[in-house]
């Protein structure tokens, strides 16, 4: 009853909140307007589109802030120079100018050889910085976790682990086992790093200066690559022959249907990878847009009640991570039971 | 680097370290936890059953409490009937006893009165003959004389036996 009063008073909390914000946004607009107009010519001119991608793309430097930056180490491979690593911060003179490296030159973060050819980039780029960081942390949570269970051996769980022993029930009871089925236990470990990889990176994502992890393609690619080969090599029998004979599918409706099937094979890896880097991309450009109105406008009252509405959008992007994790592990777990699943019919 | 194309150093770091988190949290992390919470799972399990168990022997145990306690009861009862019946039938028994040891006392103490009323009068008889024999032999002794008073006195004793 109570639960129920409270979520339902919060609720209309936030819609006042998001209102109150809301409001602030178009009076800033609304009064600035006219200023705007008289001020649009002053100074170098503030290209949201261009920060936007600056913030969600990956790149060779860690701009903490502006004018905060860290030069991650260059790895490239190419033909006729090999393998060479050295830091980004060569890519620049004091001035802060783009210039060549040792017959290397980077252009907008694509880094080639001076001659034009292009190089294979191995780079520690914010990203792999963040995937490092990432990965990090999982292994120390829940190593630690794991320590709990040797420690508090046949007692009840503690601390650290208390709080995550029921999302690893969670993801194992209502995730994994129901839509793998009896087999599930081989794709666990699977599906729990996947699940806290995602959750962890979007939550990571969040914050301020951090990388866009997951929400960027190569990585979704990876996941979705690893759960499309995994469904594949635990394929049954009954899986090709649904996938590869259709069976009792009318003769003449199977060179449809086979095709289809096939192209179904790949773009159940292929929606797991769009959905991922979509959701998450998509947050971040809305959160981006939103703070950049204060700028493009250049007022306090809009970057007020834009910070209310990013707020507020913020706590729905916690929300998008959990949901992220879930649909995927989710997904992957349905297309792995798919594959493993007894014939029925 | 851009939005849409997937950068292959990323793929590379992606798949190498997401392998590696992958296999480590698996052997150190993932199989002790998913031991411990099944163990943990069926000793909750062997709990219950216990727990389960132990009520069921519980009740059985009331059950058989009062199921003895009624057939203490029940005995406890039919020792009190039996004792009242016996104590009953042992008063009614002296009472009979009394009354024949009574009787038999009454009976016996009329026959001693016969028998001793018997000899008294066998004895009075005995005295009244040895009388009789004294009275005529100092009759005989000394009234020899007057035949008449013999006679009337001989006469008086003769009634008078004949009234025993």
């Amino acid at each position: 009853m109570s639960t129920v009063f409270i979520m339902k008073y919060s609720s209309v909390c936030v819609n006042k909140i998001l209102k109150i914000g809301i409001l602030f946004l178009f009076l800033g607009v609304f009064l600035i307007q006219p200023s705007l107009a008289a001020e649009g010519s002053e100074g170098e001119k503030f290209n949201p589109a261009e920060m936007i991608n600056h913030h969600i793309r990956d790149s060779h430097i860690w701009e903490i802030t502006h004018g905060v930056e860290v030069h991650l180490p260059v790895i490239v491979y190419s033909k006729e120079k090999g393998l060479e690593m050295f830091s980004s911060s060569n890519f620049f003179d004091d001035e802060h100018n783009s210039v060549s490296y040792n017959g290397y030159v980077m252009d907008h973060d694509h880094i080639t050889l001076e001659s034009g050819e292009s190089v294979l980039d191995f780079s520690i780029t914010k990203n792999v910085l963040f995937l490092f960081i990432n990965s990090g942390i999982m292994l120390l949570i829940f190593l630690s976790v794991a320590r709990g269970y040797r420690k508090n051996e046949g007692r009840a769980p503690r601390g650290i682990q208390s709080f995550f022993e029921p999302i690893i029930i969670f993801v194992r009871d209502e995730i994994v086992k129901p839509n793998i089925g009896p087999k599930y236990e081989k794709y666990l470990p699977y599906m729990l790093t996947l699940f806290f990889f995602i959750w962890f990176g979007n939550l990571l994502g969040l914050f301020p200066a951090a990388a866009n992890l997951t929400g960027n393609i190569a990585v979704t690619m990876v996941l979705a690559v690893l759960t499309f080969i995994i469904t594949n090599f635990s394929g049954n029998k009954n899986y090709w022959k649904h996938n590869l004979m259709a069976p009792g599918v009318p003769l003449a409706l199977k060179p449809i249907l086979i095709p289809v099937e096939i192209i179904g094979m790949f773009t159940k890896p292929f929606s797991l990878m769009i959905r991922l880097f979509v959701a998450i991309t998509a947050g971040h450009i809305v959160i981006l847009s939103l703070l950049a109105m204060a700028f493009i406008f250049q007022s306090y009252i809009v970057g007020f009640g834009a910070a209310i509405v990013v707020t507020v959008i913020n706590f729905i992007e916690i929300l998008v991570a959990s949901i992220q994790a879930y649909v995927f592990t989710m997904f992957s777990s349905l297309y792995i039971g798919m594959a493993v699943a007894e014939d029925h019919h | 680097m851009d939005l849409l194309t997937p950068d292959i150093g990323l793929i590379f770091w992606q798949f190498v370290v997401f392998m590696a988190v992958v296999i480590v949290l698996a052997v150190f992390v993932w199989r002790p936890i998913s031991d411990a919470l099944r163990a943990r799972e069926g000793k909750i399990e062997d709990a219950l059953q216990a727990a389960e168990t132990a009520k069921e022997e519980m009740e059985q145990i009331k059950s058989d409490n009062e199921y003895l306690l009624q057939e203490a009861r029940a005995e406890r009862d039919e020792i009190l009937k039996e004792a009242i019946s016996t104590a009953n039938q042992i008063k009614e028994e002296a009472k009979g006893e009394t009354s024949k040891i009574t009787e038999k006392m009454i009976s016996d103490a009329r026959q001693s009165i016969e028998s001793e009323k018997k000899a008294a009068i066998a004895e009075v008889k005995d005295l009244v003959s040895t009388l009789s024999i004294d009275i005529a032999e100092k009759l005989i002794r000394e009234k020899l004389g007057d035949e008449k008073s013999q006679k009337t006195l001989v006469n008086k004793f003769l009634k008078d036996v004949k009234v025993n």
